[in-house]
This record gives C-alpha cells, sequence and structure tokens, in this order.
C-alpha cells in the first residue's frame, strides 16, 4: 500500500468513525414508535395515512411470534408480487427494449433474491429487465427488505434490554400468543413489525436515498426513462448505450446493502460508479446503517460500552480483511508479471518521462479493475460490500488474485456479521455475542448472563442453530454442486479457481450477500433454484431462531450486575468477541477455503495454468 | 398454527401496495424530474454531440479504437468489446490459461504497434481487460507510451500530443481520491480538433 492509500482508508474510517452515532441517535427516534424527527410536520400524517390503509395500531406490541408471523407474510407477499412481474415483464410498460419475460426459474431465483436482502443476480440487467421490473419489481425490495432486516434487529434489541422502567406498561401484551402475562411487571413484546416497516421506511431510507440519489445523478449516473441511445463512433462503428432509471435505485441498493445492479458491471459500470468520490459515498453508505445500529443497540441497552464494544470487534476483522486483500491485489500475479506487465501509474506527474521508474512499480493485478478506482479503492470496497451483505462490486472478484479474493469470500462466511448487512449484520453479530458470554460463563464457572438476563440452554441451542444451518446450506449445496454435472457445467474456470467460484456462490447466497465470482453460468435451472433455496434458508432460518431468542430474552427478568458479571464492554470482551466469531463462525470453512482459494494461491505461486 | 399468517395477510397485501406505490412510483419519478432539472446532461448519460449533430458517444464510456492515430483504450470483455448495452468483465482467473494466452498475446501486440522493444515494461491497464469492459480511462503511462506513434501518424510534434494527454487527464478526486487516469475518447476528440486547425492554417 503506497502512502496515497493509507490517506484514502484513514479518510474512510474516518468519516465513517463520525457518522455512526448521529446514525444511532436517529435509529432511535426511527425506531421508537413515538420517537420525534425533524421530518414529522411532512411525513407524520403519511405515515398515520398508512397505519389507518393497512389497518394496524402502531402502538400495539406484538410478542415474537405475532411479529415474526407479520414479517413471513410480508415477505411471501411481495415475493410472490416480484415473481408475477418479471413473469408477465413483457406485458407491463417501462419496456423500450421489448424485452420478454423471464423464465420460470429465473423468476424464482429473482423474486427470492430480492425479497430475502441477496440481490443475486443470475442476469445482466441492461439486457434482461425492463425499466418496469427494475423500478416496481427490484426497488421495492431494495427498501422494504432493507427495512424488514432494521426490524429484527431492533426486536431483537428490545428483548434484549430490559424495557419495564423505560415504558409504561400498558396493556399491549399480546393475549393470543401470551396468555397469563398481564400481570407481568417484564414486557414480553418486541415491537411492532408494521410499525418498525413504515417508520424505517419513511424516516430513514427514502429521505435519505433522495439526497443520495441526486447526489450520484451530479456525479454522472444516469436517470431516465429514454430508450437505450445508438451513437456513432469516431471510427464510425454503432455503439448503443444503456439508459434508465439508474440512481433512484442505486441509492438504494446501497444504503439498504442489497447490491443488485442496474447492469451487469454493477458498480464497476462507469454510469453506476462515475468518480472516485461516488465511490467514497457509496461505500460509506453501505457502512452507515449497519454502525449506526451498534450505537442504537449500546444506547438501548443503557450500556453504549457494550455498543463501542461490538462496533470495534466488527472493525478489527475489516481493517484486518482490507489490508490483506488490499496487500495481495498490489503484490500482483507473479504469472502475469513474468509477460512483462507493469503497475499502471499511481500518480499523476505532468511531463514525467523516466520510463525506467516503471521497472520498479510494484504489478498489481488489473484484471477486471478499473483505472479510476485503481488496486487500493477496488480491494476496499470488495472487502466493504462482503463484510456489509451488500454484494455490489466496482472490481470482478472473480478475477482477484487467490488470497484477495479469499478475503470478500471469508467475510461472508463469517455470517455477514462484521458491519453485515443493514439489521442482518447487528443480529448476526448479537448471536456471537450470547454465545461468547456463553464461552465466558463456562471458563469462570458461573451461570451466564447477558445484560443481567439468564442465558440458558434454550438460547444457546437457538445462536447454534443459526449457525449450524448457515454452515450446512454453504457447505452442503457446494458439494453438492461440486460433484454433479450441473454444477461443472457452469463453471468458467477451471482447477481449484473453478471450485471457489461455486463455493463463493453458496456462501454469497447464504450470506444473502449477493456478489459473485460473476464467471459463473447461473442461469440454469438447478443453480437458479439451489440457489433460490440457499438464499431462503440463509434469511429465514436465521430470522426465525433469533426471533425465538428475542422473545425468551423479552420474557425474563433483568437481575442487576454483581461481582462475578462477566463485562460485557471493554477490550477483554472485544478480543472474545472476535475469538469467537473466528473460532465457531470461520473455522468450519478452512477445509473448503484450502481446496479452492488456498491451494490455488500455491500453485499460482509456481506457475500452474488452468 | 397456519392461521396467524393468513389474518397477517390483509395488512402485507395493503402495505405492498402503499409502500410500493411510493417507494416505486412517487421516489423514482421525483428522483428523475430533479435529476432532469439540475443535471440534465449527466441524467441522460453526458452524451458527446459531434458537429453534425449525431452522437458519438459518452464521455464516461469507453468506445473501440483501432486506428494508428487514436489512442487505444483498454481490452474490454463488454459483449464483443466495449458493447455499452452488455457490460461485462472477463472474470477469468489468476491460473486460467485463457488469460495468460490473452495477456500474451495482447503484450506482445501492443510492443510491436508502439515500437517498443521485446523485453519493454508494458502497462498492466493496457493489456488486461477492466471490470466493466467500458473504462473509459487509460493510466498516464499508458498514454505516454502510445504518444509517440499517434504522433507520427498525424504529423504532429511528440509535445503537442503529451500536452493534449495532460490536459485530458482527469485527476484524483479532491487530491487524494481514486487513481490519475487519461479520458481515451476526449483525447481523441482533442486530436481531431487539433487536425482540423492544422490544415486550415495553409490553405489561407
Amino acid at each position: 500500500m503506497q502512502a496515497s492509500d493509507w490517506l484514502q482508508f484513514a479518510l474512510f474510517l474516518g468519516l465513517l468513525t463520525l457518522i455512526t452515532k448521529p446514525m444511532g441517535l436517529y435509529l432511535m427516534q426511527v425506531l421508537d414508535s413515538n420517537g420525534r424527527t425533524w421530518l414529522d410536520p411532512v411525513v407524520r400524517p403519511v405515515e398515520k395515512l398508512t397505519y389507518k390503509i393497512l389497518g394496524v395500531d402502531p402502538q400495539r406490541e406484538q410478542g415474537w411470534k405475532q411479529y415474526t408471523f407479520s414479517m413471513l407474510a410480508f415477505s411471501l407477499t411481495g415475493a410472490l408480487f416480484t415473481y408475477a412481474i418479471l413473469r408477465l415483464q413483457h406485458l407491463l410498460p417501462w419496456n423500450p427494449q421489448d424485452l420478454p419475460g423471464l423464465s420460470h426459474h429465473l423468476a424464482f431465483n429473482t423474486a427470492v433474491s430480492f425479497t430475502t436482502n441477496t440481490n443475486w443476480q443470475s442476469y445482466g440487467g441492461e439486457a434482461t429487465l425492463s425499466y418496469f421490473s427494475q423500478v416496481v419489481g427490484l426497488t421495492f425490495h431494495n427498501f422494504v427488505s432493507a427495512a424488514v432486516g432494521i426490524g429484527i434487529a431492533a426486536a431483537l434489541v428490545r428483548g434484549i434490554s430490559d424495557r419495564k422502567t423505560s415504558f409504561p406498561t400498558r396493556s399491549t401484551v399480546d393475549r393470543v400468543f401470551q396468555p397469563g402475562e398481564t400481570s407481568s411487571k417484564t414486557r414480553s413484546t418486541v415491537g411492532n413489525f408494521w410499525t418498525d416497516l413504515v417508520r424505517v421506511t419513511y424516516y430513514l431510507l427514502l429521505p435519505v436515498c433522495v439526497a443520495l440519489a441526486i447526489f450520484l445523478v451530479s456525479q454522472g449516473m444516469i436517470q431516465n426513462f429514454d430508450a437505450y441511445t445508438h451513437a456513432k463512433t469516431l471510427e464510425g462503428a454503432e455503439q448503443i448505450i444503456t439508459q434508465g432509471p439508474m440512481a433512484s435505485q442505486v441509492a438504494i441498493k446501497m444504503l439498504g446493502t442489497n447490491g443488485g445492479g442496474f447492469v451487469n458491471a454493477n458498480a464497476a459500470h462507469p454510469f453506476e460508479n462515475p468518480t472516485p468520490l461516488s465511490n467514497l459515498i457509496q461505500m460509506l453508505s453501505i457502512f452507515a446503517i449497519g454502525s449506526g445500529l451498534t450505537y442504537y443497540l449500546g444506547r438501548m441497552v443503557k450500556n453504549q460500552g457494550h455498543g463501542w464494544a461490538v462496533w470495534a470487534a466488527m472493525m478489527i476483522m475489516f481493517v484486518g480483511g482490507v489490508l490483506v486483500c488490499a496487500h495481495y491485489e498490489a503484490a500482483g500475479n507473479p504469472i502475469h508479471q513474468q509477460l512483462g506487465i507493469t503497475n499502471v501509474d499511481r500518480v499523476f506527474q505532468p511531463g514525467h518521462e523516466d520510463q525506467t521508474s516503471s521497472q520498479t512499480h510494484p504489478t498489481g493485478n488489473m484484471e477486471g479493475k478499473e483505472v479510476r478506482f485503481g488496486l487500493f479503492n477496488s480491494s476496499l470496497f470488495a472487502t466493504v460490500t462482503t463484510a456489509a451483505s451488500c454484494g455490489a462490486v466496482n472490481s470482478m472478484h472473480d478475477s482477484f488474485t487467490p488470497i484477495g479474493g479469499l478475503v470478500p469470500l471469508f467475510m461472508m462466511e463469517l455470517g455477514e456479521v462484521v458491519i453485515g448487512g443493514v439489521g442482518a449484520g447487528l443480529y448476526g453479530m448479537l448471536v456471537f455475542v450470547i454465545l461468547a458470554v456463553f464461552i465466558a460463563g463456562l471458563m469462570v464457572g458461573r451461570t451466564p448472563e447477558y445484560l443481567g438476563k439468564k442465558i440458558q440452554a434454550k438460547e444457546v441451542k437457538l445462536a447454534m442453530l443459526t449457525l449450524l444451518v448457515l454452515t450446512l446450506s454453504i457447505l452442503g449445496f457446494t458439494a453438492w454442486a461440486s460433484v454433479s454435472a450441473w454444477g461443472v457445467a457452469g463453471l468458467n474456470n477451471a482447477g481449484p479457481h473453478g471450485f471457489s467460484e461455486m463455493l463463493y456462490a453458496y456462501s454469497s447466497a447464504t450470506a444473502n450477500n449477493g456478489s459473485a465470482f460473476a464467471g459463473l453460468t447461473a442461469n440454469t435451472p438447478w443453480y437458479n433454484t439451489t440457489l433460490g433455496i440457499a438464499m431462503l434458508i440463509g434469511r429465514f432460518l436465521m430470522i426465525v431462531p433469533i426471533m425465538a431468542i428475542a422473545g425468551s430474552l423479552a420474557a425474563k427478568q433483568a437481575v442487576p450486575a454483581g461481582p462475578g458479571t462477566f463485562p460485557v464492554n471493554g477490550a477483554t470482551f472485544t478480543i472474545l468477541l472476535i475469538g469467537t466469531v473466528l473460532l465457531i463462525g470461520a473455522l468450519n470453512f478452512l477445509p473448503a477455503l484450502a481446496l479452492g482459494p488456498i491451494v490455488e494461491h500455491f500453485l499460482m505461486g509456481q506457475g500452474q495454468l488452468f | 398454527m397456519m392461521n396467524p399468517l393468513f389474518t397477517e395477510l390483509r395488512p402485507a397485501i395493503l402495505a405492498t401496495l402503499v409502500l410500493g406505490g411510493i417507494t416505486c412510483g412517487a421516489y423514482p419519478l421525483l428522483i428523475t424530474q430533479v435529476a432532469n432539472a439540475t443535471f440534465h446532461d449527466q441524467a441522460h448519460g453526458s452524451l458527446i454531440t459531434g458537429k453534425d449533430g449525431q452522437i458519438i458517444g459518452s464521455a464516461l464510456l469507453s468506445q473501440n479504437f483501432t486506428a494508428e492515430n487514436y489512442f487505444h483504450p483498454r481490452p474490454s470483455a463488454a459483449g464483443s468489446g466495449h458493447d455499452a448495452a452488455s457490460s461485462s468483465g472477463s472474470n477469468l482467473g489468476p491460473t486460467s490459461q485463457k488469460l495468460h494466452d490473452a495477456l500474451k498475446e495482447r503484450i506482445a501486440a501492443y510492443r510491436t504497434l508502439n515500437g517498443l522493444t521485446t523485453d519493454a515494461a508494458v502497462p498492466a491497464d493496457a493489456v488486461t481487460a477492466s471490470g466493466s469492459g467500458l473504462d473509459p480511462h487509460i493510466s498516464v503511462k499508458n498514454a505516454e507510451l502510445q504518444a509517440a506513434r499517434v504522433a507520427k501518424a498525424r504529423n504532429l510534434s511528440i509535445e503537442k500530443v503529451k500536452e493534449l494527454i495532460i490536459a485530458n487527464t482527469t485527476k484524483p478526486d479532491l487530491g487524494i481520491l481514486g487513481d490519475a487516469g487519461v479520458n481515451v475518447l476526449e483525447l481523441n476528440l482533442a486530436l481531431d480538433n487539433v487536425e482540423r486547425v492544422f490544415q486550415l492554417v495553409p490553405s489561407k
């Protein structure tokens, strides 16, 4: 890494740290049904009208089962809605290129993909989807799947926090699911799904996206409903230029950590990421809400040190990932270097003519990367997008060096808990927190407690369930694909890199990331279906046990901390949490990683080609 | 057990319609209106129009150049090359035989075309495909290595060509963000404009 790289990295980390607290404080207001924001005069009437149309009482809190049922019903409706739009694309408006409807397996895969906040794309946007499908079918999920994730995280935090003192107990307990609960002083409810959904969309996602989209257009991003432009190039050839309502979709794609590109090349495309400045702002918007949610956690549990300890654990793993990725991408590929490649010029030097100096430059890996971003911003973006379950890419991960490509793969296999997807990152990390507290409790021989609430067999079993399901889906599907004709038929690369393509696909789908080693031809019935199932497992088989944990903890009485209580703030806890994530989360995947990127790294050093 | 799910379907359908109307109707239309009013050119693809009113291309997208008197962009894996309706990288991995062979061929061709020695170092960006296949930039080093060829083909002094390279170099945003790059289409347009001036002078 050069000096300018360190400077850019410091700028990114500094800005992220600065926005974490304001975002957390704003989330406190958004996720409180009585919260106050500066948007109230305009948005409050619309919010009230929405509840009226939906027929829900925003003040009536739900138990964990009720909340989960609402979420499942809403997700199912949304998935069917998008499936129908994609199948009937040719009959719907805003289709100037006359694109046909999608096949049943691609429509299933895409509808599931966007509903689960994955945004895996088995297709190239500009050649497959009409503007109507993009704007109505997909942008809708970019908003609401993000709002759902934030709502689930808030529900879990509400369950963890001891709310009986800060909120007056009203007759808010759900009588259908919690009979006999009315006299308890502890609230066993976790919030109202519809209130969270509406408030997050109206007060957080939409206002930020309006500002973000306009900024992105100022940088050169397109936003129109024109037909594709026919240009006649300087050498007289015809060039057809893609158009469309891109900025409005890209803003939420980043902020909501969705990541589904408007065009095939995603954020590598000069329209979808025109400048290094747009690149910086896009990376910050990927992390903004996830980072702010850790502050929200600290506020809600009245232990800000805990929020920062969780944040610090995330950031330490993130910085480590960036440094490894950037190092190996800058070091480059020895096989290609022997052919006579030098690195691109990093610094603008007018009149600089010393051609021999290029011999001493590091000879980085520019395949699949854009000149305006260069090696470092490509490595940084790759780590951000996989740490955060976004999945947008500004360079092609498939063409990364083996270890450079291992970093994004590893980030996903940790379970997307390094900042993570909006909401999903926090609830995933809190599973590890519960396990860390449990392990610490075993070590000192005490009943583990987390913020005064006892962690018992039920919570630990549920937490382990989410992790085992994740591992089983990733490794099981990868193993199946790698011994099947349909699996191997989709590969773009041979040897260990081909195995990495499959491992990356199922890691990305299960972790609800959506980025790809994009050489894989996944638009086949087998891949579309298995990846779709992996996405459903990764989303809903995570959420349901987590909601059960939320409900179980919500019903527990908090006891004051004693001398034997393990503190969940400070450096010791942060280190224990990182250790838990790495040992429990990642160890499962080491054998698979050894068969893919690790063996490829050593073969590359020996000049082996496939 | 399934009953609660069904009772929730009514608000679910209504929420889909209401939120859909706002996030997929009002929101994108608002952005389109504001974008068109404030940044019209950018919102429509930063298109460049020639003297005859014909659209030449986009300032943000590469297009193919093969003639000796033009600077050449990076190799492209978009469609059959620089296809602005089918963006793509090569997605070939580090141990790919196919990528290795392509690089070997491109490096030899680049050296021959630009009169370099057979062991001259070639800038990575000149022979590797970009992520989008539409990268509008090449590195400054890449442009400098092509300058002599272009100058000769156009009967221009190499100083003049290098002057134009500097004038068409995009510097890092805010001085530190990203890498410098030369916009190939804009540089080639600037070269064509120089030639017109030179042709006008003798005819006076």
